[in-house]
């Protein structure tokens, strides 16, 4: 009794009880809800079949397409995310408020339109494909171009972890590591990398999340050859087109599976660090 | 080390924040720029140390011009109003960091560098400090260890940005009487900022005063507090009561009230201010022949501080009144009372005043 009344009559504001109540409510609808529902149709497969569905030679050959690409776009988001986090909060140059509403532009795009476009301007005759052409390098329908539309539609979230952090890491932190003697470079390493390191792991893994089940985008850039340039979310949606709902769910489920192991490890992360920092500065 | 600064000048925009200044800093003092904020007086420092850069001027240390040097090179130690610490180091690393940046044929050894940071650590009392972070310390502590980081290089000079500023006023008069001890300690030239001029008076050797970005003097705490050199000095270094007085042959006349001030020794009478700080009056209950006549507006007793606010007969002016309680209790004045009022000493500036 003591222990609900500190938790909701001492608030200035009320109503604890009635949000926390509509919160779970609907989380419960739009998340465990769905998950229990995978969980059910997986459950339909003894340990023997749902182990030859998602070790499936063409299922395994997904993953590693999915996974190598999702990690060579997340790396490369780790430090294009950073520069465009760096750029947008110490500089400021004309057209600086255009890019910084640009950056979200990933999350607003269809990921269907952004995967065409691609899919277009990087193709042997679009505007740079046949440029690249030229060296022998194929983007779309390949390889490449997944880690392009994994690379478009999750640079967002690096951006955004870091950017803010930056901002509020003041000027002083690097001016007093110079007047301790420090080259540009020390101060990078030992001050700043240090201080946004737990944003820049976060959106770096948010990223590769992201790109783990990114569809729309990856399905018209990747020409989708079997054992070559097929992702995990079309696997997917392959079992669903056959009406093999029981497949897709275990799929599904491994799919699902990385992601929050990779989530936890997110909040790991993040705990940590708050615990030193202590969030005063 | 010297510092001597000459003809720096510096705007931000059209906003002037340091206009032509010329300033020598003497080995081992430990020197307050005071103003008010927006006086340059930040700016300054900052061009001290390298971490802006003047328009035009030159910089030196012991007659080496550094205007262009690097803040790196210039080897200052700066302490900052927010302290920057390093969140993600230990006490002991952010001590340590100047050390560790050093190039490697430079760089002390782990064991030399243990023994300094410790050595540092006692010197600000916070040895036992060295293994947490700096979100587990007080403000007043944070300073120290970022007082104890900066002198880790030893500086040539030790510049500090408003470094009391942040902390609550029991702390910072503190942390000022410690800080004076410890220059005592390690006489390193010294600069502070500071908009507080009880700060500046009680810990620095001298005291710069600047407004708009210019010196407007330069002296002993005491030279500035008894000879300020404008009545801009006279008001920013505490509280002042201004009358308007008739000057003649050393003589000032405020009412009936005579004050002497010598530094005016024209025979012709002239218009002039007179600034008399509030614990330079003297309050009488009985009329006095050569005394004003006022009314007791309002009485508030501060500790061990009883402040008057009285308004004149005459022309309705207010004026601030300070006296030790007891001394006010002897008077048995209260609140709407007539009293009589002398002040008792008063620098006077001719012409106009601000």
């Amino acid at each position: 009794m003591t222990f609900y009344r500190s938790f909701t009559s001492k608030r200035v504001l009320p109503g604890f009880g009635i949000s926390l109540g509509s919160s779970l409510f609907f989380i419960s609808l739009v998340i465990l809800l769905p998950i229990t529902g995978l969980i059910v149709q997986t459950a339909e497969l003894s340990w023997a079949q749902y182990w030859a569905i998602i070790s499936d030679p063409r299922v395994v050959a997904t993953y590693k397409v999915t996974l190598s690409a999702a990690l060579v776009a997340s790396v490369f988001n780790l430090f294009f995310g950073l520069l465009m986090a760096w750029i947008l909060t110490r500089y400021r140059f004309p057209g600086r408020i255009l890019l910084d509403g640009l950056m979200d532009l990933p999350f607003a795009l269809p990921t269907a339109v952004a995967g065409l476009t691609l899919a277009a301007v990087f193709s042997t005759q679009g505007w740079f494909g046949q440029y690249l052409a030229l060296w022998d390098i194929k983007v779309s329908y390949t390889w490449l171009g997944i880690v392009l539309a994994m690379i478009f539609t999750s640079v967002p979230f690096v951006v955004r972890s870091v950017q803010p952090v930056l901002e509020e890491f003041g000027p002083e932190y690097e001016e007093a590591s110079a007047t301790l003697g420090a080259s540009p470079w020390q101060t990078f390493f030992r001050i700043i990398l240090p201080e946004i390191k737990p944003a820049l792991l976060t959106g770096t893994a948010l990223s590769f999340t992201r790109s783990l089940g990114e569809f729309g985008a990856v399905i018209f850039i990747a020409g989708n050859l079997p054992w070559q340039t097929e992702v995990t979310s079309l696997m997917i949606f392959v079992r669903l087109q056959e009406f093999d709902y029981a497949g897709a769910s275990a799929i599904a489920s491994v799919v699902l599976l990385a992601s929050l192991i990779l989530l936890f490890i997110i909040n790991g992360i993040q705990q940590r660090y708050q615990h030193i920092t202590g969030g005063v500065k | 080390m010297s510092i001597s600064i000459e003809q720096v000048n510096k705007r931000f925009g059209d906003f002037v924040a340091v206009d032509n200044v010329n300033l020598n800093i003497n080995t081992g003092e430990l020197t307050a720029l005071l103003g008010p904020s927006g006086s340059g007086k930040t700016t300054l420092l900052r061009i001290i140390a390298g971490l802006e850069q003047a328009d035009s001027g030159r910089i030196q240390f012991n007659n080496e011009d550094i205007t262009g040097q690097h803040v790196s090179e210039r080897g200052v130690g700066f302490v900052f109003q927010h302290y920057a610490l390093f969140k993600h180091m230990t006490v002991f690393e952010n001590v340590a960091y100047g050390l560790t940046v050093k190039p490697k044929k430079f760089r002390p050894n782990k064991a030399e560098i243990t023994k300094k940071v410790n050595k540092l650590l006692q010197l600000v009392q916070l040895d036992w400090t060295a293994d947490r972070y700096p979100a587990q310390l007080s403000g007043g502590q944070r300073q120290r260890i970022a007082l104890a980081r900066a002198l880790a290089v030893e500086p040539k000079v030790l510049l500090l940005d408003e470094p009391f500023g942040a902390l609550d006023a029991k702390v910072r008069a503190e942390l000022r009487r410690w800080l004076r001890r410890l220059h005592d300690e390690i006489h390193v030239t010294s600069v502070f900022v500071t908009h507080d001029q009880e700060e500046a008076l009680e810990v620095a050797d001298r005291i710069v005063v600047m407004n708009k970005g210019a010196i407007e003097q330069d002296g002993t705490p005491e030279q500035v507090y008894d000879h300020p050199a404008n009545p801009f000095v006279y008001e920013f270094l505490g509280n002042v009561n201004l009358f308007h007085a008739r000057v003649k042959q050393g003589q000032t006349t405020i009412g009936n009230v005579q004050l002497a001030s010598p530094e005016h020794t024209n025979g012709d009478e002239q218009d002039g201010f007179a600034y008399v700080r509030p614990h330079e009056i003297e309050v009488f209950k009985a009329p006095v022949s050569d005394g004003l006549k006022v009314k007791l507006d309002l009485v508030t007793i501060v500790g061990p501080v009883a402040r008057l606010e009285v308004l004149t007969d005459t022309e309705q002016q207010l004026i601030h009144i300070e006296l030790p309680k007891e001394q006010f209790k002897q008077l048995a004045l209260a609140q709407g009372d007539i009293a009589w009022i002398q002040p008792r000493y008063s620098k006077v500036f001719l012409g106009e005043g601000i």
